[in-house]
């Protein structure tokens, strides 16, 4: 039985008030009620100070390049798919920088989760707008306001049929740790952007401006619905609804069905006859 | 008597089958026992345009390319106008007798009578050559039965007539070509172009994933993984892009796969901050570029070797790197083998590189002695103390134990930022100096089991030709055409470029008479890495970087 504690107690770096904790402390706790041993585990991240998260977490880790989480993640899961495998940055790495790399994996459909932390801002580089940022906002480096539309993840991953689509509210710890279980649980790619306030940039997007327009998905709301799900994931203003979106049995990625690759050595006698076959 | 040697080019538009006649014809002369040198020159079209396939044939060894051009098949129009002036004095050409001869000695051969379609002209070219050279006809006849078999009885029949009717037409024009002599004995091998040979030597190194995102002339080694992937067992994925191909075959690598990716130069650029992540994080990958001519896409389909200094320097920061540079095919199947275990061995990114020519040169090669092969070396999947792993632990060769994630109670942490012995993220300068003074450990490592130079001759007094990668068979040619003549010639040529170690052949260089670098570029790459490892300056410089792979021609004229 793994519990809460098995995921260790670390010093962060990271402001306080910030929306990281919150979402540390729903990833432990759904980690713990998968029954997950923290050594069959990874997390792989990006940059910036979400991407630090697994750091703070006792799991296995590649903690990578900017925008990279998913193409490692992939690489990951491929060469050993009895590991549960997630993946963990903030919206700049991971719309932004790692853009195709999300467009890739929602077609490729890698059984894996992508945690988000979604706070419509680069936060580690001191306040540049983000591809979440929303038109108009003003930035040091945007002083005019943000002149391009915010990326909507969650449109985007429904219209591709994503396996498994949700958003998270950081200010809701335990329907986030919920959200992440589901996921998880999925057989496929699944997406969860989590909204959070950046305490220290992002003075539009707080967490008092979440807390007032996150609602969450009732029973009414069918995941599997198309027409439904696209509306809920466009729905972005006045009230934002958070919990799954989106559910699809599309089939996941095939994964080899003989284990990890470590440890395998080749077969030299089929090698040989291959050679062989070159004559 | 016959020819021992002769130089067969096929030229033709993109989609009419040259690669094919040229593949044939090929084959079957190795199986008749003849060495060959494949030279593949292509545009970066999909049809249309004009290409050659050219087929060096010897009796005996050969090492490198040709230019003059002894038999000419002629597929298309354009053909002959474009290669007139490289035919030999003893030519003869095969063209369409719809086409003609244009007052050159040769066969215009009548297509149209001789195929029921013009889908079987391929085939009444290979009728025709094979008669030219005196080919015993069961080396063909065996081949097309084998490659048509998929393809139902009636259209094997429909070939072999094809072939007996062009066979019968040539022996009755009585055409005055010299036959090849018989083939030396030489055991029996196969024909493989460097790639499928990369592509081999991984797999016999345990390569068992591989990440791509296409890109001539890388890809065709990533095919060849994927054509035998089933039955070796190796995961393959075409990635969105160069960047992910790369990161992937890290991931992988950390979750204990043996991963190798190819690109070409300008796939390559964009792979570089995976390459750093590779030095950082101590995980390895095997990379193969196949180069090509840049700089940005260049000449898509032509050959160079100006990535030399790309390779080197890519990847920000300090980190150490191993790279190899095969020169025949037997080397890129050996080097291959060998740059996946140093990459496992040490913990670090380890390049192939090679070019377009190599990748598509065909080579008689012997099969490979797969039982003589040294042992790969392969991270943990079990420590004696779990709870206290550390992924980075600080050690005298600076290669720390890599345990696998997931087979013990252990967590595995790697970091992109600089860390602790643990892997978590630290800014700890102190441990930054231990860390980096670890990973840089490795080089003396690296530079320890660096392959040494070959010498081919003395070098005593003699004009020694330095040279490095796909260089060697056109290098080691015109040696042998030099010494022939008295001129007393050397070879030295670098099979691996880095890390260097001066004293396996600055002494070699000093007993030189006059020292020639030779490379497929126009700065001289590998004659300033050279100069910067070790200060020794070369006295001449021989440079080509046109497109064209080096023959023994191109160097003599320039030495």
């Amino acid at each position: 039985m793994v519990t809460e504690k098995d995921y260790g107690e670390f010093e962060t770096a990271w402001c306080p008030g910030c929306g990281n904790f919150s979402i540390r402390k729903a990833v432990v706790k759904a980690l713990a009620a998968l029954d997950l041993p923290p050594h069959k585990v990874v997390f792989s991240t990006g940059i910036g100070q979400a991407a630090k998260a697994p750091h703070y977490i006792r799991v296995n880790t590649l903690n990578g390049l900017h925008g990279r989480s998913l193409p490692a993640a992939t690489g990951i899961k491929l060469a050993n798919p009895e590991l549960a495998v997630f993946a963990e940055s903030g919206d700049g790495c991971s719309y932004g920088e790692g853009g195709n790399h999300f467009l890739a994996a929602l077609r490729r459909n890698v059984d894996m989760t992508y945690i988000v932390h979604d706070n419509q801002i680069y936060g580690l580089t001191k306040g540049q707008a983000s591809p979440t940022t929303m038109t108009g906002q003003k930035t040091k480096t945007q002083p005019h306001g943000v002149a391009s539309a915010p990326f909507n993840p969650v449109a985007v991953a429904v219209t591709m049929g994503a396996g498994f689509v949700a958003r998270g509210f950081a200010g809701e710890i335990d329907h986030l740790a919920d959200l992440i279980v589901q996921a998880a649980r999925h057989p496929g790619f699944s997406l969860i952007d989590v909204l959070q306030p950046c305490v220290s940039f992002n003075k539009v997007n707080t967490f008092a401006w979440y807390k007032e327009r996150c609602y969450k998905l009732g029973g009414d709301h069918d995941s599997t619905n198309f027409q439904a799900a696209l509306a809920k994931a466009m729905e972005f203003g006045d009230k934002i609804p958070i919990g799954v979106l989106w559910t699809s049995d599309r089939p996941a990625f095939p994964l080899t069905d003989v284990g990890p690759l470590a440890g395998r050595e080749p077969d030299m006698a089929a090698l040989s006859q291959i050679i062989e076959g070159y004559a | 008597m016959g020819e021992a040697s002769l130089n067969i080019v096929i030229g033709g538009e993109a989609g009419q089958g040259l690669v094919t006649v040229g593949e044939f014809l090929s084959r079957a002369l190795v199986r008749a026992g003849y060495a060959i040198v494949v030279t593949q020159d292509y545009l970066s079209r999909i049809r249309g345009g004009h290409n050659t396939y050219a087929i060096r044939v010897d009796s005996r060894e050969v090492t490198a390319p040709a230019e003059g051009i002894d038999l000419l098949v002629a597929l298309s129009a354009q053909t002959l106008p474009l290669l007139r002036d490289r035919l030999s004095p003893r030519a003869l050409v095969l063209t369409d007798a719809a086409h003609g001869l244009s007052g050159h000695p040769g066969l215009a051969i009548p297509y149209k009578e001789l195929c029921p379609k013009p889908l079987f002209e391929n085939t009444a070219a290979l009728g025709a050559l094979g008669s030219l050279l005196c080919l015993d006809p069961a080396w063909i006849t065996g081949l097309i039965k084998e490659k048509f078999a998929k393809k139902g009885e009636a259209i094997v029949a429909d070939n072999l007539a094809v072939f007996q009717a062009a066979t019968h037409w040539t022996i009755s024009q009585k055409a005055s070509f010299a036959c090849l002599s018989p083939a030396e004995p030489r055991g029996r091998r196969v024909m493989l172009n460097g790639n499928t040979a990369i592509a081999l030597g991984g797999l016999a190194a345990g390569v068992n994933f591989g990440s791509f995102y296409p890109m001539t002339p890388g890809t065709s080694v990533m095919q060849a993984l994927i054509d035998h992937s089933d039955r070796m067992g190796v995961v393959c994925e075409q990635a969105e892009d160069e960047i992910a191909a790369v990161i992937m075959a890290i991931g992988a690598s950390y979750a204990g796969a043996r991963p190798m990716v190819s690109t070409s130069g300008g796939g390559f650029a964009l792979m570089v901050e995976g390459v750093s992540l590779s030095g950082m994080l101590e995980t390895p990958v095997t990379i193969v570029v196949a180069q090509r001519p840049g700089p940005a896409t260049g000449l898509p389909t032509r050959t160079e070797q100006a990535d030399l200094d790309l390779v080197l320097h890519a990847g920000h920061g300090e980190f150490p790197r191993a790279i190899f540079a095969p020169g025949t095919v037997e080397q890129c199947f050996h080097l291959a083998h060998r740059a996946v275990d140093t990459a496992e061995r040490f913990q670090s990114p380890v390049f192939i590189l090679t070019d377009q020519f190599l990748a598509d040169s065909y080579r008689d090669v012997a099969p490979f002695d797969l039982a003589s092969l040294p042992p790969v070396a392969r991270p943990l999947t079990a420590v004696a103390d779990p709870a206290g792993y550390e992924r980075y632990a600080v050690t005298d060769s600076g290669v720390s134990p890599r345990l696998v994630p997931g087979f013990t109670e252990a967590t595995v942490v790697l970091d992109s930022d600089e860390h602790t012995p643990d892997g978590h993220i630290t800014e700890d300068l102190a441990v930054r100096v231990t860390m980096q003074e670890k990973r840089m450990r490795k080089f003396a490592g690296l530079t320890r089991v660096a392959l040494p130079p070959n010498l081919y001759g003395n070098a005593d007094g003699a004009t020694l030709l330095v040279c490095w990668g796909t260089t060697l068979g056109a290098a080691r040619e015109a040696a042998a055409i030099r010494n022939a003549r008295g001129e007393k010639t050397a070879v030295l040529h670098f099979s691996q470029i880095y890390p260097l170690v001066p004293d396996a052949f600055v002494p070699i260089l000093e007993t030189a008479k006059r020292t020639v670098m030779v490379e497929g570029n126009f700065a001289g790459q590998l004659a300033r890495l050279i100069r910067r490892e070790t200060g020794y300056v070369f006295d001449a410089l021989v440079t080509r970087f046109d497109g064209l792979p080096f023959t023994a021609a191109y160097i003599l004229d320039r030495l």
